[in-house]
């Protein structure tokens, strides 16, 4: 199991609707992109599930949406500040595919540009529910964007192509409708990230899977 | 002594974390197989969390066949959090478990807020499971019964060999925006540091109720946490939702815990137990405790 280790905010910086968490990285492992870490604030009991979005020297940085008392005070940070840092965390992207195609929706970006930097930079699709969300975007290199009422799924190209996704459920699961094979990156909320708490199980073509320890990345079994 | 409390470690992702317990307890495990309640199964509140998990589990066949003999292999002393739906399914389990040289204790979950109670009363499953085991048997018993002494006195008479207290309150979390329910069970259990005091006020009442040996848990998480646990009578603590948050959560309590002890002047944890229900010592012939004026004025008014 990974440590679990106090670190200093470098910095915070607001990406469109987002805060980009910079915390200085020490000797944490950054981990393979997909796999998460459990941040916590003094200021809350419990930790919060972040996948690594940027791999910086000497940082680690990771994409906040604060939507809730937790994620608010992770984007509330400042230069300086402690959070505990607990990861590299669960089974991130299988990273042995031909012709990469990166599809995120919303927060769900959060890991594609540390993924995008292991692949090359390949082509990525990504939307989000507002112009304000989509300057996320500039995160993600050779990125198609979409706003709503467009979604990913109106402009994945129809040829063959190996499918990295992260993003809602119902954006995974109309991905999945098209592409069966697509690995998928699921969230789900989460009190532990090392199986201990049950919070994250999801019930997957009629198995209950801990994303934490099962995922958060799962394909679907051949 | 220190255990986890049972729901709150998986022993077979975090070997380290049992491995720095005394004693590792199981997630409770039914007869049958349960895939646990639809999520969204868990929420941090203000104070504390509530979870609803309902129970997941492989069932005893599986867990007897593929969990048990890699839990065996860690090396940790084993104790198994048993459930079920009615006084017979918990004997049965009990039974089976019986054969299991490698199961130290079993721990009969007679409380769990989020799914429905077996129909026997606590005292009922107890007698039930002593008939069917020579296994030491705890009782974990809920915070919300009117008066948990009697529960304890009761399981006591019914052969229980120990209390686990306390397990956690039912509670409800409505979301910022929908204010609607936030866990998909709409109630769910209630943990973490608010829960202290209702676990001490159940071990102190339970102490004085029995003679069994008492897990004290519900919201330790410090040193000083495990210590009033103690004082209050526990023998044993059980540390929970502070797994969530750290998972050396219970190394570290154990090394604060020997810190207040030397702070307090007391040798050993056994110096401290129950200490809370004992007069404070005579400084130069009155005795320090506020209370002893109190309890005249209300003789005199009485009488």
């Amino acid at each position: 199991m990974p440590a679990r280790e106090l670190r200093e905010v470098v910095a915070t910086e607001h990406v469109g609707a987002y805060t980009l968490l910079r915390v200085a990285r020490g000797r944490l492992d950054a981990g393979l992109p997909g796999q998460f870490f459990m941040l916590g604030t003094p200021r809350r009991l419990l930790p919060r599930p972040m996948s690594l979005c940027l791999a910086p020297p000497d940082e680690l940085a990771f994409l906040v949406d604060p939507i809730g008392p937790g994620t608010r005070a992770l984007a509330a940070l400042s230069p300086g500040d402690e959070v505990s840092v607990f990861g590299p965390l669960g089974n991130g992207f299988r990273l042995d595919v031909e012709r990469p195609l990166l599809v995120g929706g919303g927060i769900g970006i959060a890991p594609l540009p540390y993924l995008s930097s292991w692949l090359d930079e390949p082509p990525a699709i990504l939307g989000f529910r507002s112009e304000w969300h989509a300057e996320a975007a500039a995160l993600v290199p050779n990125a198609q964007v979409v706003v709503e009422p467009t979604y990913v799924t109106d402009v994945i190209p129809r040829e063959r192509r190996d499918v990295l996704a992260c993003g809602p459920e119902p954006m995974l699961e109309a991905v999945r409708a098209l592409v069966p094979a697509a690995q998928l990156a699921w969230e789900a909320p989460m009190a532990c990230g090392y199986g201990a708490c049950y919070g994250c199980a999801v019930e997957l073509d009629g198995e209950w899977r801990r994303l934490c320890v099962d995922g958060p990345v799962l394909e679907r079994a051949a | 002594m220190i255990l986890n409390a049972s729901g709150c470690l998986d022993a077979l992702t975090a070997p380290e974390a049992a491995l720095s317990l005394d004693a590792f307890v199981t997630k409770t495990v039914t007869p049958l197989p349960r895939g646990g309640n639809v999520p969204v199964r868990i929420a941090e509140t203000q104070h504390g969390m509530l979870n609803s998990i309902g129970l997941a589990n492989p069932g005893l066949d599986a867990f007897l066949a593929e969990t048990l003999p890699r839990l065996v292999m860690l090396g940790v002393p084993l104790w198994v959090s048993v459930g079920g739906f009615s006084a017979r399914e918990y004997a049965t389990s009990c039974a089976r478990l019986d054969a299991c040289e490698e199961v130290h204790v079993l721990e009969l979950n007679l409380s769990c807020p989020n799914v429905d109670e077996a129909p026997e009363s606590a005292a009922e499953i107890v007698a039930a499971c002593r008939a069917a085991t020579s296994k030491p048997l705890y009782a974990k018993l809920s915070p919300s019964a009117w008066d948990v002494a009697v529960v304890a006195r009761a399981v006591e008479d019914a052969g229980a060999d120990g209390l686990s207290l306390v397990n956690t309150l039912r509670g409800l979390a409505l979301d910022e925006r929908t204010l609607r329910p936030r866990l998909a069970t709409a109630t769910g259990g209630y943990s973490g540091p608010p829960l202290k005091p209702v676990a001490l006020a159940a071990v102190w009442a339970c102490r004085r109720a029995t003679r069994l040996p008492i897990v004290g848990m519900g919201g330790v998480w410090t040193g000083r946490d495990a210590l009033e646990l103690h004082a209050a009578g526990a023998t044993a603590i059980g540390v929970g939702t502070a797994l969530f948050a750290d998972p050396a959560a219970a190394a570290r309590i154990r090394g604060e815990l020997l810190s207040e002890l030397k702070t307090h002047g007391l040798s050993s944890v056994s110096d401290a137990i129950g200490i809370a229900h004992d007069e404070l010592p005579r400084v130069g012939g009155v005795t320090a405790r506020r209370s002893t004026k109190s309890l005249d004025l209300v003789q005199k008014r009485t009488a």
